[in-house]
């Protein structure tokens, strides 16, 4: 019974081919977007999760300066002290133009490393230990790292390991400091014992030296870059959401035309539960072909994806990740398993009214649309429901998690709310009209509302999501844009070799009358992280452009005079300090706050402070970069003075606008991943239109056939309907409007701030909310289209068969 | 005496036993480094110090010490630099890498401890004015002539703080210093002090231990003091009660190749005397299992020139030095024809369960 039960079922997707292409593809839609964000925040993740095991080993607990330099003589005295240590030295070398992070450890008395004695079973460990140790040394990167690097000193014994992150390069502290040029110095000592050291021990430590155990407050790669992949996870859950819309109206729709089949078979005397046993195998099987496209989809999408996101992860981050993709059991099966999920909850309804309705019971759209209308008033108190419950979680809830639970809760308390709003504007509007067939128009237009709701949901979202994540951008590009200007003032910024140089550029410089502005600075590393102090003169160019967020009466005056600092608006945020505040910092340095400052792009804290007040606390700060202030037609021509003069080359000597070029570069990728995002959110939304549309049509016979009757041509009635069409995508829209602009609020000032640590402001486009309007007007034009070329094209007895009989 | 030694400073950057002539071909070539010469004559104090051109070299003292209960200990405290590459050069730059190793036995008890550091910073290094010898924490320092010695050294579970006193003259090793040590005529420049009274505090898990006794200190560098068929080596430094010492070794051939013996004699009057190749004979009596391999810990030494024939014992046959290369390295008691105490090494007993 189960084989002809099955084909009768099947054939109906024979005749239906379109139905079950809109199943398949909404399936596969969903579950591609979903796997391809799955796809890239487990590799990202699995590339932290590497790059932290590996870093760990090197920064747990660890000795560092609190004050002044680390100098390997510190080292050595505290090894002659009894401490067990092993020096590190870090810094970015460029190597091309590429830079990478180097790191250095004393081979000898560094705990032994996985994946580095064993590297390579050719050679054994002694003789490796010997190659690195012995001048002139050897590297260890990942083999993307050396893939990237074009030039790298040809004496250097070069090895790969996967187990090196990306864009880090290991050598022995010999090798390292030789190519860092710094013979002296260290980052800092890892500790060795096995307890931490006691009170006595730590005291017996010279002023300048601090025991630092890493704490869960410091910033590793995997927080930092939470947010960017929450953002991913929430487009991925919107389309994901979107595209079961998609398949919920299929569904039902296959039900509602196949319960003629339904009443036959069962009256052939096939049982209810066979009978919904063999459809829930159909739905599974589908179902599973579906997600099995769509995980060939998203893979496809993810790795065109990656490079984008690992572009963005490394300039905005400074986090390297792993570029090639790794099919991983983890997504493949989670994505399977979201599709089945996904596919069961859309098709729950059908199958739940299948089994209550009675057995003879025939095809009835108006039922069915009914009952759905009276729950747009359930859905309403739902959404109000939610919207309450994302108030009261972003009170609760901390920073990032707040942020986007209430987030998620108003997009879903709005597409629940829409139906119900749509209904009431519907009425409201044939309330205003007497025309009958404007009145027609109307309500017809609030019959279609059940069938065409949840696409209309998704179009808002989608809309909305477009809004909201568009300002971000856009904003972010102005305010970037303007702030570029500001920070970047000097017309032209040079690099020589060497301080003594240095001194000697801006000695010449300044008998030429040209206004140098030194970049000198300092690194400090603080238990609450790192943090680059510089110095600046008293000049005009840092008073009129300097990019201040706040800032105390007299900002530069006091900071010139040595009263304060100034700090960026991360570690202000980070710290939780305003003007005025202290910043703890080492002896010596000015710790009131004068002012805080917009630092885009930077993980790190910054700070400024004067000239002179650098130079009392770290005078050995490099003297290597200038800014310098000219006429902007001169700057050509002392672009190659200088070359010839001081032996530069031509990549020391960069223009502002380069500079410019490059800093924008680094978010342009960050954009494009959010743009190919959203149009493909977009896409989905439309889609999901379409279908709701097209499947409709078969339901609107009834509704059509009287109105023609009356004396409606089919080529007015068709028109109709695209109007009604863009009507609701109108409507939708203009929905969409607060949505998105709520949106775009809370992710450019509450998680922005959470995620970068810095607050833009909000810029609104209203010529870009007009474009999306239009877009999905034009997407509601194309999805009405096909129905109503099929509606003019109707013979006149398909419309006369409706008052022949029920089936 | 310590060819065999030489094996070990080689070893030293390997983490684990590894073939002879298996570790970056150092066994065979000199490479640019000095090699000994005949007729070189011996400088102090300047050659108490480092011969950074050579590739090898150690300060090496071993101490038989008694408590005032009458309970015998022993201790090792050995400084070993390995030069990666002839000279010296400034900082991190620097070809030099030491290592320290520091032991300490009783009958029951046995701890070693192990100090790696880089030439060139000022980690480990030697001064001769006055003579200073150290890595870390650990020091031997005293007279340029090292005629009063103090040493220290530390590790899990025990210290130590030493006094020494020389009571008798340096021992110039083989010709006037240059010792042959293969019929292949591989040498080294080789002296020692064996004449030291010690005396100062043990410090154990139980608590401190008041001792003296008696040490011996070696002075050895060279370049190429390798045989490639060479897998391991035992090495015997005796004190009689008599006043006489000897200091013999057997380097173990393998792959058919012979053993190689010989050593020192070194009379109660100062007198040295090298021993003819092939007349000290050493042969295992007993073997224990020690850390997963079988170590002979009971040996019969014969010298039949000098009328020697004498049962050596461990005094704790865990001796086990569990550093980067490890090895068994303790103070024996001697009994038989004579009496007395002294220090066995024995290196290159492989694991017997793979």
């Amino acid at each position: 019974m189960t084989g002809p039960a099955l084909l009768a079922l099947m054939s109906h997707w024979r005749q239906h081919w379109f139905q079950l292409g809109a199943l398949v593809i909404g399936l596969a839609m969903a579950t591609s977007l979903w796997v391809a964000v799955q796809a890239i925040n487990t590799q990202a993740r699995a590339s932290y999760a590497l790059a932290e095991g590996f870093l760990q080993k090197f920064d747990q607990q660890v000795l560092i300066a609190s004050d002044g330099d680390l100098l390997t003589s510190d080292y050595v005295a505290l090894r002659r002290m009894g401490w067990a240590l092993s020096p590190v030295l870090e810094g970015r070398i460029r190597f091309g133009d590429q830079s990478i992070e180097l790191i250095g450890i004393d081979l000898l008395t560094a705990r032994p490393i996985a994946g580095f004695t064993s590297q390579g079973a050719e050679v054994d460990p002694g003789t490796f230990l010997t190659t690195m140790i012995r001048s002139p040394g050897g590297l260890i990167l990942h083999p993307q790292t050396a893939a990237q690097l074009a030039t790298l000193p040809p004496d250097l014994k070069i090895r790969h390991s996967t187990e090196v992150p990306p864009g880090h390069a290991f050598g022995d502290i010999s090798t390292v400091s030789r190519l860092l040029s710094e013979p002296d110095k260290l980052t800092r000592m890892m500790y060795l014992g096995q307890e931490k050291p006691t009170a006595t021990q730590r005291a017996s430590l010279p002023s300048h030296i601090i025991f630092a155990a890493k704490d869960s407050a410091q910033i590793t790669p995997r927080t930092l870059t939470d947010s960017f992949h929450l953002n991913l996870t929430a487009f991925g859950i919107l389309s994901f959401v979107v595209g079961l819309f998609i398949v919920q109206g299929t569904i039902g729709l296959a039900m509602e035309q196949r319960r003629g089949l339904f009443r036959t078979l069962r009256c052939l005397g096939v049982p209810l539960r066979h009978l919904l046993f063999t459809l829930l195998t159909e739905i599974a099987v589908i179902a599973l072909i579906s997600s099995c496209i769509g995980l060939i989809l998203g893979y496809f999408l993810a790795s065109s994806l990656l490079p984008g996101v690992s572009a963005t992860l490394s300039g905005l981050y400074g986090v390297e990740i792993n570029n090639g993709l790794a099919l991983r059991v983890s997504w493949v099966l989670s994505g399977l398993a979201m599709t089945l999920l996904g596919a069961g909850i859309a098709s729950s309804h059908a199958f739940v009214t299948l089994w209550k309705l009675p057995i003879l019971q025939g095809t009835s759209t108006q039922a069915r649309g009914q009952h759905i209308l009276r729950n747009f008033g359930t859905w309403a108190r739902a959404g109000t429901g939610l919207l309450a419950a994302g108030l009261v979680f972003k009170m609760t809830l901390q920073g990032l998690v707040g942020g986007f639970a209430l987030l998620g809760c108003v997009m879903l308390a709005a597409a629940l709310l829409l139906p119900y709003c749509l209904s009431r504007i519907l009425i409201f509007g044939q309330r205003q009209t007497d025309h009958p067939l404007a009145q027609w128009l109307w309500s017809d237009a609030r019959a279609q509302l059940p069938g065409l709701s949840l696409a209309l949901m998704a179009l808002m979202l989608a809309l909305a999501t477009n809004i909201g994540v568009g300002t971000m951008v856009s904003s972010f590009r102005l305010t970037f844009g303007t702030w570029l200007d500001q920070r970047l003032a000097s017309e032209l910024y040079a690099t020589t070799h060497d301080d003594t140089q240095g001194a000697e550029l801006q000695r010449w410089l300044e008998a030429r009358d040209i206004r140098v502005l030194p970049i000198r600075s300092k690194v400090l590393q603080q238990n609450y992280g790192q943090i680059t102090i510089y110095g600046v003169r008293d000049d005009a160019t840092y008073r009129d452009n300097w990019p201040m967020l706040a800032s105390v009466p007299q900002v530069w005056d006091l900071l010139s005079e040595g009263k304060g600092i100034l700090v960026s608006e991360q570690l202000a945020h980070r710290q939780d300090l305003s003007p005025g505040d202290e910043i703890p910092l080492p002896a010596g340095w000015p710790s009131r706050v004068l002012g805080i400052y917009a630092d885009y792009g930077n993980p790190h804290g910054q700070a400024i402070v004067s000239m002179s007040q650098l130079l009392s606390n770290a005078p050995d700060a490099p003297n290597q970069r200038f800014g310098l202030r000219l006429p902007a037609e001169q700057v050509p021509i002392l672009i190659n003075e200088i070359q010839v003069k001081f032996d530069l080359d031509r990549e020391n000597i960069t223009e502002q606008e380069k500079i410019k070029t490059a800093s924008r570069r680094v978010f342009e990728q960050t954009f494009q991943v959010t743009d190919s995002l959203k149009l493909l959110t977009l896409g989905v939304a439309s889609f999901a239109m379409f279908i709701s549309l097209a499947t409709l049509w078969n339901q609107r016979m009834p509704q059509l056939g009287p109105v023609w009757a009356m004396g409606v041509s089919r080529k007015t009635l068709a028109m109709i309907d695209i109007l009604r069409s863009l009507l609701m995508a109108g409507l939708t829209a203009l929905l969409a409007l607060p949505l998105g602009l709520f949106l775009s609020w809370s992710l450019l000032v509450v998680i922005n701030t959470e995620a970068f640590g810095w607050r833009l402001p909000v810029h609104l486009f209203p010529l870009d909310w007009l474009w999306l309007a239009a877009l999905s007007l034009m997407a509601a034009l194309l999805a009405a289209l096909l129905p109503a070329w099929r509606l003019f094209r109707l013979t006149p007895s398909a419309l006369l068969k409706v008052f022949s009989s029920e089936r | 005496m310590n060819v065999s030694r030489s094996l070990l400073g080689l070893f030293l950057l390997a983490s684990g036993p590894v073939a002879a002539q298996g570790f970056a071909g150092l066994g065979t070539e000199a490479e640019g480094f000095a090699v000994p010469t005949q007729g070189h004559q011996l400088s102090f104090p300047r050659d108490h110090g480092a011969h950074s051109d050579f590739r090898i070299e150690w300060w090496y003292l071993t101490a038989n010490l008694k408590d005032e209960k009458g309970t015998d200990y022993g201790i090792q405290w050995t400084l070993f630099r390995s030069a990666l590459a002839p000279g010296e050069a400034p900082g991190w730059q620097s070809p030099q890498v030491w290592m320290g190793h520091a032991g300490l036995t009783s009958a029951s008890e046995h701890f070693s401890a192990e100090r790696l550091a880089r030439g060139g910073i000022g980690q480990a290094g030697v001064n001769t004015r006055p003579f200073e010898a150290w890595v870390d924490d650990w020091a031997m320092v005293g007279t340029s002539d090292l005629s009063q010695l103090s040493i220290t050294a530390k590790g899990e579970g025990f210290s130590y703080n030493l006094e020494a006193e020389a009571v008798g003259p340096l021992v110039l090793q083989g010709e006037q210093g240059y010792s042959v040590k293969s019929p292949d005529g591989q040498a080294s420049y080789y002296y020692s002090q064996p004449n030291y009274r010690m005396e100062g505090t043990l410090t154990l898990p139980s608590g401190p231990v008041t001792v003296s006794g008696n040490g011996w200190l070696d002075r050895e560098w060279s370049s190429q003091p390798l045989s490639e068929e060479q897998s391991g080596w035992d090495w015997f430094s005796l004190r009689f009660d008599s006043g006489d010492k000897l200091m013999g070794f057997v380097l173990r051939g393998q792959d058919g190749v012979e053993d190689f013996r010989s050593g020192t004699w070194i009379s109660a009057t100062g007198k040295v005397s090298p021993l003819k190749p092939g007349t000290f004979q050493a042969v295992p009596l007993k073997w224990v299992e020690v850390a997963k391999r079988q170590v002979p810990v009971l040996w019969q030494v014969d010298l039949p020139e000098r009328k020697v024939s004498v049962k050596v014992r461990a005094l704790n046959p865990q001796s086990w030095m569990n550093v980067s290369f490890a090895y068994w390295e303790g103070p024996v008691t001697v009994s038989g024809s004579h009496s007395g105490t002294g220090y066995l090494e024995m290196t290159g007993y492989q694991p017997t369960d793979p």
